[in-house]
């Protein structure tokens, strides 16, 4: 299911399919009771993300703004984008045979037609708290989008200055 | 320009150097393995006359040294200005918070938030890597440390840390086009000020240069541009092999292969200076950071070859150690004196 992930456009439209459906089952999910989802999602979700994106189960979903690479894979858990050690060739510091997943990251979000650019927003830290738990369920609950105290209210994306684009590919 | 303009971040010397436009210098201080502050004084002693800001590195190359911490400690004591460095992959969010204000009490005006590099890089490569938070992360929250006057949690501090934030770049590795959007979303996180990776390819660099002035990054951000003196071929070849992010191309290896055997050390020192020299003149390019393992000497040689001398402010030698305030006489006198005294107890 990997060559998936060279078909960044595909990928974002079943993202996008899966979150309206998700969000549409929400109110079904409260009257089950949130942490009974939680349990009944868990490994279906694990599965399905695991075989294409080799999903780490953090519990809350970057992806569409990660180019569609899960941010987790990489060997130093960035949701930033790269270190500074990439290779030359473009393969991890860590892992010598593996591709950067930034690297990936990148070229892949060129490719996107809708959330390509949120390469540029400012991930907050991950809440451990939500490490192994269903992102779906998480994402209904809001419990995805909740940042410690002190980092509302700063910008969340890097806005590009007038006439710059963000990168598209040919 | 914003970057000059903007209010005073820090009480430090280094931010007002930069704002006044003066052509900056900062050197990396190589951290002893040992516990002696008598170490640290002998090299920064030596940077003291020829850079604006001494980093304090924290275990780069994942090997362990001298904390950051403790060295920069020691450093606000004889009132040089060190630049304390962070790296994310030995301590989680609540350490570094804590950190952040320890430091600042003691007088670091100056904090580089790095990502770090990996543990594998090391002579431990067993360790557990943390990575709790990523690079972007801890400039934001040291940020909000400074300018909320909160911790991450939202809890209030009551004196908030006055600190100049800085960020490292790579413009010398892959995914190049990305490299100048990463340094946009590092001065969106927080960062006031950038040092690089080593540079050994100026055009790379004047490339990288001009995105970032498409941008009009390098009117919200001083950029230190990092150099260092290659001792010879082979140390070249070592660091490009070995050292993580570090890009020389062959015809800089080249050159020194060529060189007769003694004047390589030479050579490599005035390869350095040119590229000082060169990189000065690129626009939106405010400064130098020198970096050389363990040869402060030849950085001295450097700053100066490159007519960089003297510095717009430089603090007297002092040896604190000399002085009553910290004299390690004092110290082995009171472990004396606890040990008669368990002695008659017992
Ligand atoms: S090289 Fe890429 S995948 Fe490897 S640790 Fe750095 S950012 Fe992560």
């Amino acid at each position: 299911m990997r060559w998936l992930q060279n078909h960044p456009k595909t990928l974002e439209s079943m993202y996008g399919s899966t979150k309206w459906l998700i969000k549409k089952m929400g109110p079904m999910f409260e009257k089950i009771g949130n942490e009974k989802v939680d349990r009944w999602f868990r490994k279906p979700e694990e599965w399905s993300k695991q075989a294409m994106f080799d999903c780490q189960m953090c519990g809350q979903c970057v992806l569409h703004s990660t180019g569609m690479t899960c941010p987790m894979t990489c060997p130093k858990n960035l949701r930033n984008g790269p270190c500074g050690g990439v290779r030359q060739n473009g393969h991890c510091e860590v892992k010598p045979d593996m591709k950067c997943i930034w690297v990936e990251a990148f070229e892949r979000s060129t490719q996107m037609g809708t959330w390509g650019a949120d390469m540029m927003m400012i991930q907050p830290p991950v809440n451990r708290q939500l490490e192994g738990s269903s992102a779906w369920v998480n994402m209904v609950t809001g419990a995805d989008q909740d940042v410690p105290t002190g980092w509302i209210g700063l910008n969340t994306i890097t806005v590009l200055p007038k006439g710059i684009d963000y990168p598209t590919a040919k | 320009m914003e970057k000059y303009t903007s209010p005073a971040k820090s009480a430090g010397r280094l931010e007002q150097i930069l704002k006044a436009g003066h052509f900056a210098v900062t050197s990396e201080l190589s951290p002893p393995d040992s516990a002696d502050p008598a170490e640290v004084y002998e090299a920064a002693n030596i940077l003291r006359e020829v850079s604006d800001g001494i980093n304090a590195t924290d275990g780069s190359g994942a090997h362990c040294h001298m904390s950051s911490v403790g060295i920069c400690s020691l450093l606000t004591r004889a009132d040089y200005a060190p630049i304390l460095q962070i790296s994310c992959r030995d301590k989680n969010r609540i350490a570094i918070q804590g950190d952040i204000l320890g430091a600042a009490a003691m007088g670091v005006m100056n904090i580089l938030c790095l990502t770090g590099d990996d543990v594998t890089a090391g002579d431990q490569p067993q360790a557990k890597r943390v990575f709790d938070l990523d690079c972007i992360q801890l400039l934001r929250t040291a940020r909000i440390m400074r300018d909320k006057g909160v911790f991450l949690s939202g809890r209030e501090l009551t004196t908030p840390p006055k600190v100049f934030l800085g960020a490292a770049a790579n413009p010398f590795i892959p995914p190049k086009d990305w490299r100048p959007l990463r340094l946009a979303k590092k001065i969106e996180a927080g960062a006031d000020f950038i040092q690089t990776q080593y540079c050994y390819d100026v055009p790379m660099l004047v490339e990288y240069m001009k995105r970032v002035r498409d941008m009009g990054l390098h009117e919200k951000v001083f950029m230190l541009i990092g150099v260092g003196p290659l001792r010879s071929h082979r140390a070249a070849e070592f660091m490009r092999n070995n050292v993580p992010g570090v890009h020389i191309p062959d015809s800089i290896v080249d050159r020194l292969k060529k060189t007769p055997k003694g004047k390589k050390r030479a050579e490599g020192n005035k390869i350095c200076t040119e590229i000082i020299q060169q990189v000065r003149e690129i626009e939106g390019v405010d400064g130098v950071h020198l970096m050389a393992y363990r040869q402060e000497e030849a950085v001295a040689q450097i700053v100066a070859d490159a007519g960089l001398l003297p510095r717009p402010y430089t603090v007297p030698e002092m040896n604190p150690m000399e002085s009553d305030y910290f004299a390690m006489p004092a110290i082995e006198a009171s472990m004396g004196k606890y040990d008669t005294m368990f002695k008659a107890q017992a």
